[in-house]
């Protein structure tokens, strides 16, 4: 700017920046809404899940002392306990881990430390293909493959049509591509200075990889495994369909462990299976069916919310060692 | 690794040439096992898709032995034409509209012709008189407004009603074409058993069937396995392409924008931030919930269109498109804004000192110089986001996708059905000739999905080669 007369100061600039200009201010203000909309959204959730919730347990058929602690998922009878449901979901959600942890760790190790790049160029569509594929054609698979497949090995008296191993083995399927590529991510931040280091000290790469990339990346490949244990945790289509509409209702006193309650060969209906199977039948509004639903969706809410707050820590710690 | 090491003398520090060796042998053996192992890990992912897509396609053609009612050879014959040349589907509407009238008993004709009209200008099964009667009532039946019926719906009927194919058994693919006398034995013996009812074995062809054809994406959804398509699910799916396209970007782009280049690092927008972050993680089964407490119930008057007419509203509940389209919008939007973010995260920071330099308001930089430059990165992250939201059934569940809807979407207020839906009741279904279809409708639901994703591909590159 150049010098004018200094007689008075100039002003010239600051009321160029105070003025009014409603445009601008009002596309802020609609840009703003957009951005404050996710609050509204998880606002809303909150309020269904918990008033609905709230219905549910105003029933005088439930307590919410015998939803956590009965062992029984009747509605018909009356009675409300969340357990059957709560284990078939983590039932599926440990066999879907066993499948995916191994097979994702071991991917995301060749992908970032071993493969070239004409290797990668192949392996890496062929993940994102499997994550593109909706969870609904998984399902199917489950049901017209899987399912066959352990009948012919295990045989049709031991693997009922519904089990929860095929639904399992195919959330794992699922998840693996989730876990390779966060897992991936996780290794390849780890600085090269350190495998550098290693390889100066004449290491092989076998011991580069699982002795310091691996270790240095623990917290966020725990992260990756955190997230897709929700999202094994929180899947509907597969479950529904492979796992059966009847909760594994169980009595720890009589039943045996591994004959009934952990029978990885025999149907067990999980939260999410039932409220999808509750919502597609006929439906009528304030019925306790109607507000069930919502119970199972706030459990699992929370269920999910504290495995993703746990991931989130884990991404946290991660950060605070290499930034 | 410990390694047992001989004695040794004092001075002898080193390990001798074969401990060296085998020292080493070992650890290169570890080391190969461990490569071998990871590569094994991937190929077991490439294993499984193309399991996948093998069981898929395999479930999607194959023979089947069928029984028909009337051969279809037969009725082109009894219209005059050479049946060797000339197949049923090729046949005129006006002769598909005549079959039905010489077959169709005259209740159930009136009851089609209620449904939707054959002609815009007369009738087939009703007379004037009854058919005026009937619109002028309190409740006229669909057929008095909607247009006539085209072609492949009349074919469609004419298979349903006339022809009447019964699909008694179904082969795969694979088995088909490696083994195809196998099937034939498979039947034979089955007429044997008596497995086929009433059916005799003179009455059935074995015949090739591909599950997944033109004529399957072109014929409304029918409670019939063997003449039911997906015309009434893909169109359903495309209005909710465009209902959540239309929601989620503007939305998730606004709020990219007012994250990245507004915000600043206040307690309220650290919120916001997080809170995006926490929505990506939910379940899609619970925005489901959502929709089903506020879209469908609490916003009924909006979704159902009740507020946008005076009298009838267009939808008798909040069950309609517009829901689900917004359910799916609200589920891709935390996806859509984190991927926007990136895009809007990429732009060099020197274009925004500039643009602010030169004078420009913020939003004038941001129109002018960002959006330009991150829209292409924008919108693939977003279609990407978008394509993964119409593959979801859990929420179209609880929204209220009815399963059984013959008719095809005609506005946001219509009650409809979607891909993901026909092939989650598809497969539930314990007959094998729905398991075929869920196979059908999942390649056409693969195919659509892909079609999204090479879009979105497409954009990309056009992105990079400008930079």
């Amino acid at each position: 700017m150049t010098a004018g007369p200094t007689s008075e100061p100039d002003t010239r600039g600051s009321r160029l920046h105070k003025r009014r200009r409603p445009g601008e201010q009002a596309i802020r203000a609609f840009l703003f809404f957009c951005g404050a909309l996710s609050i509204l959204i998880t606002i809303g959730i909150l309020y269904e899940l918990g008033t609905e919730s709230i219905l549910f347990f105003q029933d005088e058929r439930v307590g919410v002392f015998e939803f956590l602690t009965d062992t029984f998922w009747q509605p018909q009878v009356g009675r409300f306990g969340v357990a059957p449901l709560v284990l078939g979901t983590l039932y599926i959600t440990v066999i879907a881990m066993l499948v995916a942890v191994p097979i994702g760790l071991l991917a995301a190790i060749y992908l970032s430390e071993y493969a070239s790049s004409g290797v990668r160029s192949f392996f890496k569509p062929v993940l994102e293909i499997l994550v593109g594929i909706p969870t609904v054609v998984f399902g199917f698979f489950a049901l017209t493959f899987m399912t066959p497949l352990l009948r012919d090995i295990f045989g049709t008296s031991v693997v009922g049509f519904f089990n929860v191993a095929s639904a399992g083995i195919v959330v794992g399927i699922l998840i693996v591509p989730l876990i390779s590529s966060l897992a991936e991510d996780a290794l390849r931040a780890v600085p090269d200075s350190l495998r550098q280091a290693a390889y100066a000290l004449g290491a092989s790469k076998f011991e580069v990889s699982t002795r310091i990339v691996v270790p240095a990346a623990l917290s966020g490949i725990a992260a990756g495994l955190v997230i897709a244990m929700s999202r094994a945790v929180g899947e509907t289509m597969v479950v529904t369909l492979a796992a059966g509409a009847s909760p594994r209702n169980f009595d720890l006193s009589t039943d045996p462990i591994f004959g009934h309650v952990l029978n990885p060969f025999q149907g067990a209906q999980a939260m999410t299976g039932y409220v999808a199977i509750t919502a597609n039948g006929d439906l009528s509004y304030n019925s306790v069916d109607y507000n069930s639903i919502f119970a199972i969706g706030l459990t699992l809410f929370v269920i999910t919310f504290g495995l993703n707050s746990v991931s989130r820590r884990f991404v946290k710690r991660f950060r605070q060692v290499y930034e | 690794m410990t390694v047992e090491a001989p004695e040794r003398k004092a001075t002898d520090h080193f390990p001798n040439r074969e401990e060296y060796q085998s020292l080493l042998n070992r650890r290169s053996r570890w080391a190969r096992l461990f490569q071998l192992g990871c590569l094994l890990a991937l190929s077991i992912a490439v294993v499984a898709l193309a399991t996948l897509l093998y069981t898929i396609v395999n479930d999607s053609f194959g023979l089947v032995a069928v029984v028909n009612e009337n051969e279809p050879e037969t009725l082109v014959a009894g219209l005059g034409y050479d049946p060797e040349t000339t197949a049923l589907v090729d046949v005129e509407y006006d002769e598909l509209v005549g079959l039905l009238e010489t077959s169709v008993a005259s209740g159930v004709g009136r009851r089609l012709e209620r449904e939707q009209r054959f002609y815009e200008d007369r009738l087939v099964f009703e007379s004037e008189q009854v058919w005026s009667e009937v619109c002028s009532s309190a409740e006229p039946p669909a057929g008095c407004t909607a247009g006539p019926r085209d072609h492949a719906t009349v074919y469609a009927l004419v298979l349903e009603r006339v022809v009447v194919p019964d699909v008694i058994a179904a082969y795969e693919l694979v088995p088909s074409l490696v083994n195809p006398e196998a099937f034939e034995a498979e039947v034979a013996a089955g007429f044997e058993a008596g497995r086929f009812g009433e059916h005799t074995a003179d009455e059935a062809s074995i015949e090739w069937r591909s599950w997944f054809n033109l004529t399957f994406l072109r014929t409304p959804q029918s409670a019939t396995p063997e003449v039911a398509g997906i015309r009434t699910a893909i169109l359903g799916s495309a209005w909710l392409i465009l209902i959540t396209l239309l929601f989620a970007v503007p939305v998730g782009v606004g709020a990219a924008i007012y994250l990245v280049e507004y915000a600043k690092p206040t307690r309220l927008n650290d919120f916001i931030q997080t809170n995006i972050n926490n929505l990506a993680g939910v379940p899609s089964i619970i925005y489901g919930m959502l929709g089903l407490a506020v879209l469908v119930r609490v916003f009924e008057p909006f979704t159902s269109g009740a507020i946008f007419t005076d009298g009838v509203p267009p939808a008798e509940n909040g069950r309609t498109v517009l829901s689900a389209g917004l359910t799916l919008g609200l589920l891709a939007l935390p996806v859509v804004i984190i991927s926007a973010q990136e895009a809007l995260k990429a732009v060099p920071d020197s274009l925004r000192q500039a643009g602010l330099a030169l004078g420009a308001t913020r939003w004038q930089t941001v129109r002018s110089q960002i959006l330009p430059i991150a829209l292409p990165g924008m919108l693939t992250g977003t279609i990407l986001a978008i394509a993964r939201a119409i593959g979801e059934t859990a929420p179209l569940i609880l929204v209220g996708a009815a399963s059984f809807i013959t008719s095809d979407p005609t506005g946001p207020f219509s009650k409809f059905t979607a891909l993901p839906i026909q092939i989650f009741q598809w497969t539930s279904f314990p007959q094998v000739e729905f398991q075929k279809l869920a196979a059908a409708a999942s390649i056409a639901l693969l195919l659509l999905l892909l079609t999204l994703n090479a879009a979105a591909v497409i954009l990309r590159n056009k992105y990079s080669r400008r930079a």
